[in-house]
């Protein structure tokens, strides 16, 4: 899988989780700023994993750390190519 | 309206099997918090867990009590026992009319669910054992005790996730004040450490891999534990009457629901919780020495706690200790706020303070008095146990020395 075809997959899942037009998921958006709230964005990293069969390491206590960058859409597709990467060599 | 007092308590959990060992893990900050002991651990993202070890179910029950005992079941009639014992109270004719038990449980016989899920689903088994049924259900535990004790008034079976205890807590006083009966058995079991029930709560991404550390800046969010605490709530002239041990009094309840959002707690529907039961145990705010702390560790608990604490005691915030015994003995979610009502206890009868254990570092959005690691002693007169559950369903109980 390309680091392009993750990326799209990526803003589907955000789209999908955001009841949003994909057109509407820019690199540059926060979760927030697509309406995705801290539930919201549990539901989506469980989608990356079964989308890209990983597992994704993230603590809602604690989301803000540097395990798996989701401060914006561009930091989560580089942080999930880098897990697929990682998990499937 | 009558008033209602406690005159016998009783509990197993990773603490200890008995109140008086629990009490003595409190007064340690000793944490129970270890590895998991369970089939298919190996599966399973969170592997830590407060669990009761070293439990040999046929050391205290036959095998047809085993045959239609789950481990929630087994956890209620042990710590019944010891509180049925302590208030010296047994039931026939009359007596008996005029007596029920209200329990709180959410996952109910949940290790037997997985078990014969795994053996029809897993193991390809086309036949399950005839009592699944009867051990599984959400008020077993609720009936052994009205059969073992021969309890036959109000009986049944409160499920408000980690708010089950403190609701069905309340409803037994509230059965007593109006008059519906005179001795109401009352707590919470829970037994939930099983492969299905870790991997359910798993997936939340709220739990913690190293241990529970309530009110701390480094906390990494909640760990399971399991257990029971049953009490013998009593008339208190029942009790004067026949010259009870009066442990405490349950002096006010008060339960509210947030009405909006499944999972994530609402700092009013919290206050409205305190201050329900301030009042309707006509205590002030100056009165409360004490909160045991919903405390569960995780992010958006006990920012929301805290903050809703900080409110409703305003200045007086700074005075009451607060502490969450999650951080020794998990959160024992339908069972939690029985065994934290033991803290209660302690803090009003003993003058001691259970502390919050395994903290490290000061969080400035809980900058309240938690009783970092070390029990302290204090003279307290009132207290409150908080309680607020997943689907935003509060209760909170106010209890006063006797």
């Amino acid at each position: 899988m390309t680091a392009e075809e993750i990326r799209e997959k990526v803003r589907d899942i955000l789209a999908e989780q955001a009841m949003i037009d994909v057109a509407d998921v820019t690199d540059t958006s926060s979760p927030q700023d697509l309406g995705i709230d801290s539930m919201g964005l549990v539901e989506a990293i469980f989608a990356f994993e079964e989308a890209f069969d990983i597992q994704v390491p993230f603590n809602a206590n604690a989301p803000d750390t540097k395990d798996f960058d989701i401060s914006s859409v561009g930091a989560i597709s580089e942080a999930v190519a880098r897990l697929v990467a990682e998990q499937h060599p | 309206m009558k008033r209602v007092v406690i005159t016998g308590a009783g509990s197993i959990n990773a603490l200890g099997g008995d109140v008086p060992s629990t009490l003595d893990a409190m007064r340690e900050g000793r944490c129970a918090i270890g590895d998991l002991d369970i089939r298919d651990a190996d599966r399973l993202a969170i592997r830590i867990g407060a669990q009761v070890k070293g439990y040999d179910e046929t050391a205290h029950f036959n095998r047809q009590q085993i045959a239609l005992f789950d481990r929630y079941t087994q956890f209620a009639v042990l710590a019944a026992r010891e509180a049925l014992s302590q208030a010296g109270l047994s039931f026939t004719g009359e007596s008996a009319a005029r007596a029920g038990v209200i329990l709180g449980t959410s996952g109910g016989g949940l290790n037997t669910q997985d078990e014969n899920y795994r053996a029809v689903y897993e193991d390809g088994k086309n036949r399950v054992h005839p009592f699944v049924v009867p051990k599984l259900m959400n008020n077993a535990a609720a009936a052994h005790l009205s059969m073992e004790y021969n309890l036959k008034g109000p009986s049944f079976t409160v499920a408000t996730a980690c708010a089950s205890s403190n609701h069905a807590i309340g409803q037994a006083m509230g059965m007593i004040r109006a008059g519906l009966a005179d001795v109401m058995i009352t707590g919470g079991a829970e037994a939930m450490l099983c492969f299905g029930g870790v991997k359910a709560w798993e997936g939340l991404r709220v739990m913690s891999r190293d241990t529970c550390r309530p009110f701390c800046a480094t906390r990494s969010g909640m760990v399971q534990g399991e257990g029971a605490g049953i009490f013998v709530l009593e008339d208190y002239d029942h009790a004067r009457r026949r010259g009870a041990d009066i442990l405490c009094e349950v002096a006010g309840v008060a339960m509210t629901s947030d009405a909006s959002d499944i999972v994530m707690p609402a700092r009013q529907g919290a206050e409205r919780a305190m201050e329900g039961a301030l009042r309707d145990a006509r205590l002030d705010a100056s009165d409360i020495g004490y909160i045991n702390a919903h405390g569960t560790g995780t992010a958006a608990n006990d920012k929301t706690e805290c903050a809703a604490v900080a409110h409703v005691f305003g200045a007086q915030a700074d005075r009451l200790a607060m502490s969450s015994t999650k951080s020794m003995h998990g959160h024992c979610i339908g069972a939690t706020g029985a065994i934290e009502l033991l803290a209660c206890i302690m803090a009003l009868r003993d003058g001691v303070i259970a502390p919050t254990a395994n903290w490290q570092e000061l969080d400035p959005e809980c900058a309240l008095d938690i009783v970092p690691n070390t029990a302290r002693e204090a003279k307290v007169s009132a207290v409150l146990s908080n309680a607020f559950a997943f689907g935003g369903m509060n209760a909170v109980l106010a209890l006063r020395a006797a």
